[in-house]
């Protein structure tokens, strides 16, 4: 509410009614638009875009964290379908937070384009003519001299034009301007925003990010049918990705070995041999953290590692109906990892199994798990289930969940089966149901692919905000005035004074600077200072 | 590289120091404000000639011993540098031990232009509470860098937030205290102005730093991870800050609360992001 409409609230009632003029819907509009663009009303929206963009931290984000989204389903069922409906868990593409950036955007375009014509007169215009008076300027000298007044003004126009400012000669005076630098600073800070949501459009339009889990030995190509996930914008052609492809050769990682920061990372590793056009032509790459694979404008991140399980499983019969790596995912920073095995061939039944895969084995009274992250005591804990895996159902499944909904447990003496192994060891169902074989361990790679065409409109966007907000708040625009009046006697009076035309006045002591190298007597008093 | 323990304990015992005389100086500058604050104390009595007035020299003297507790502090940090062979921001205990020791050279950089004594109790305090928890409750011995931390932007991201923090909290502090009292409120509001004025531009270019290394550590340069939003949400409230600044209505103390928001905010992007939410930035433990 605006200081004008509660003044007029509070004036008295007159007996008559007062006939107000009525505002045409050009009006409204009018009056809507400078509401938004004024100051005011950027401030509120500045403070609603902080308070608006808090509730994405404290809450799951689906773009982020979709497994503790439904975490938060279960523990709050009540309360979710509420703040799923207003969009609490994707926040920042939520209706109501794109409305608070862009009423923003609009306020601050409506701010500043005329600021924007403004800046370009001034600057056409130049510096303006003296004022009759320099009593408004907050630092002021005169002194007289004998020397004549265009002398005067013609040595303090070069000195000026030295010092850069921009200068304006009068018969009887000179004006000059400088930082002028600052307001264009404030206005491109200002529209490098704008640039900056074009670079997020377009990286949101035509870019995506991908996800994929690659065990060694083995490779991947740049499809969109083999990414494990994949998040692309309306407008990306997901028949036409950047064309390569890599196989994962090894994967190497260090970890702290003693101290009290034991197991602590320290260096990951993913060699790989990539194809770049697919031409047949593959070469050696070392993917670290913070060094990604750039082909053409798609990079490949390593963002993670684990270990898969080699197995080979028989069914009933004896015969080998499963044999290959299988991806465990990790639980925590030792990689106590769980995964599933899915047996679909087995016969006669389907088989299935759950697991724990342990890197350092540790049977302490917390339950299996591992304590150190490298293969110092590698151990697999499985427990077995037969069944229908519902596979053949159609319903899309995670390879990494066991649907038991169709399977029975396999139980030994009323307790579930489970067993231990080390590598080569087997464990054997019993009723001849089948075995498994522990074979070995490889490591797998987590790699993140990205492509964001926007992101150099960004960085532009990004440069040109700093560049522009540093010239406003450190640019002083100030304006100096030096005026002279032939004295009865000869002599010439001068008077010289500067004005800040910002908040942060002119530099203290530049005025006395100009003046002394102007013929001002040496400063042993100050200039006058208010 | 292997951590050098010698060198690692010979850090902590010059942070230990630092804050043995950082506490003396705090109580210097209490002494000062509230000898200055004292109406007696003032030289106001007319015609007496007084050589030196008390409160003067206790604030000399705290400051004093406020250059000598940055001393020690300084060489607690750069030995760090040296123990674990690297800069010495790769986790929160080094981050808070460093942004503590730019929250002093702001004060005392800031010193040298505006009178701001009567600040000196608050800075040194907040300095002192921040070492107290590092060396308590973020204690890490020094160590090598986990990989997410492994790169040059850590050199450059990092000291960005660390100096705009430290003289943030200079600004908060002022802030504070020009909300609190109306004595000295100009300069008061002078400092605060000024000092978000040299801030705000480094949390900016904090803040772009990050994200060129966030898009070439996963690929995209903002992807509102809880860091993120917070360094956000720190950014806008700075921004309002300014705005109000040039706002006609809205210029000094309601603007001050902004400044005030935002720098909460920032603490909480630090000690509450860090704690109690995981996102991307969480790692190398507390």
């Amino acid at each position: 509410m605006s200081l004008e409409t509660e003044r007029a609230r509070s004036e008295p009632r007159s007996a008559e009614p007062i006939r107000q003029p009525r505002l045409g819907p050009a009006g409204w509009a009018r009056w809507a638009w400078r509401r938004l663009t004024s100051m005011r009303t950027a401030l509120a929206l500045l403070a609603l875009l902080a308070l608006a963009a808090v509730p994405g931290s404290l809450l799951p984000q689906r773009g982020i964290s979709p497994a503790d989204v439904a975490g938060f389903r279960e523990r709050y069922p009540t309360v979710f379908p509420w703040l799923d409906r207003l969009g609490f868990f994707e926040v920042y593409s939520a209706p109501w937070f794109a409305a608070v950036y862009l009423l923003l955007l609009v306020s601050l375009t409506g701010c500043v384009l005329p600021r924007c014509r403004q800046l370009w007169r001034g600057w056409r215009a130049g510096p303006p003519a003296p004022p009759p008076s320099l009593a408004r300027y907050t630092e002021r000298q005169a002194w007289t001299t004998t020397r004549a007044a265009s002398d005067v003004l013609a040595q303090a126009a070069t000195e000026l034009r030295r010092r850069r400012f921009r200068v304006r000669s009068e018969p009887d005076a000179v004006t000059a301007e400088k930082g002028g630098l600052r307001e264009l600073g404030n206005l491109s800070f200002h529209l490098s925003l704008l640039v900056l949501l074009v670079g997020v459009a377009v990286g949101s339009l035509y870019g995506f990010e991908g996800r994929v889990i690659v065990v060694e030995g083995a490779g991947f190509t740049n499809t969109r049918t083999q990414y494990d996930d994949f998040v692309g914008g309306p407008w990306v052609d997901e028949t036409n990705l950047e064309p390569f492809a890599f196989t994962l050769d090894s994967f190497s990682a260090r970890y702290e070995t003693s101290g009290p920061q034991t197991g602590t990372p320290r260096d990951f590793s993913a060699k790989i041999a990539y194809d770049a056009d697919l031409d047949g032509d593959s070469r050696p790459f070392e993917i670290r953290v913070n060094r990604p694979l750039v082909v053409g404008g798609t990079k490949v991140f390593l963002t993670g590692n684990g270990y898969a399980v080699d197995v080979t499983v028989r069914d009933g019969s004896g015969e080998p109906v499963f044999a290959g790596p299988v991806v465990f995912l990790p639980l925590d920073g030792n990689l106590t990892s769980d995964g599933v095995i899915k047996v679909p061939d087995a016969r006669p039944v389907e088989l299935g199994f759950e697991g724990l895969f342990l890197p350092t084995a540790s049977f302490e009274d917390t339950g299996p798990r591992s304590v150190f992250p490298q293969l110092l005591e590698p151990q697999l804990l499985l427990n077995a289930w037969t069944g229908d895996l519902g596979l053949s159902s159609g319903t899309p499944q995670s390879v990494y969940v066991l649907d038991t909904s169709g399977m029975e447990q396999v139980m030994v003496d009323g307790e579930p089966f489970t067993q231990a192994l080390r590598v080569g060891e087997t464990m054997t169902l019993p009723g001849g149901q089948g075995s498994v074989t522990f074979d070995g361990v490889s490591r797998f790679a987590n790699f993140q692919i990205a492509y964001d065409p926007g992101k150099e409109i960004s960085l532009v966007a990004a440069l040109l905000l700093l560049a522009g907000l540093t010239a406003s708040l450190t640019v002083r625009h100030r304006r100096v005035v030096v005026r002279v009046r032939p004295g009865s006697d000869g002599t010439t009076s001068v008077e010289a004074g500067s004005l800040g035309l910002t908040r942060l006045g002119p530099p203290s002591g530049e005025l006395a600077r100009i003046t002394t190298t102007i013929g001002a007597p040496a400063a042993d008093d100050e200039p006058t200072k208010e | 590289m292997p951590a050098d323990i010698t060198l690692g304990q010979l850090s902590n015992l010059l942070v230990y120091s630092a804050m043995a005389v950082y506490a003396l100086a705090m109580v210097g500058y209490a002494l000062d404000s509230a000898l200055a604050a004292r109406p007696s104390a003032r030289p106001a009595l007319a015609g007496v000639a007084v050589a030196l007035p008390r409160p003067e020299r206790t604030g000399r003297v705290a400051t004093s011993l406020t250059v000598l507790a940055f001393g020690l502090h300084a060489s607690g940090v750069v030995l760090r540098a040296a123990a674990a062979g690297r800069v010495p921001w790769g986790n929160m205990y080094e981050f808070a031990t460093t942004g503590a020791l730019a929250a002093t050279a702001a004060y005392l950089f800031f010193m040298r232009r505006y009178p701001l004594r009567d600040l000196g109790a608050w800075v040194v305090g907040v300095v002192l509470l921040t070492l107290g928890l590092s060396v308590t409750v973020l204690y890490t011995p020094a160590g090598d860098l986990v990989p997410a931390l492994d790169s040059y932007w850590l050199v450059i991201h990092v000291i960005a937030a660390i100096v705009s923090g430290g003289i943030f909290t200079v600004g908060a502090l002022a802030a504070a205290l020009y909300l609190l009292r109306r004595r000295s409120a100009a300069t008061l509001e002078r400092v605060v102005h000024v000092t978000h004025l040299f801030a705000f531009p480094l949390w900016t270019f904090a803040i772009i730093a990050g994200a060129i290394w966030a898009e070439n550590a996963w690929g995209r340069y903002w992807g509102w991870d809880p860091k993120e939003v917070w360094s956000f949400v720190t950014w806008v409230l700075y921004a309002a800050y300014l705005h109000a600044q040039a706002t006609a209505g809205w210029r000094g103390r309601r603007a001050t609360w902004f400044a005030l928001a935002g720098y909460v905010a920032f603490v909480f992007n630090f000690f509450g992001v860090n704690m109690w939410i995981t996102g991307l930035h969480s790692y190398a433990g507390v």
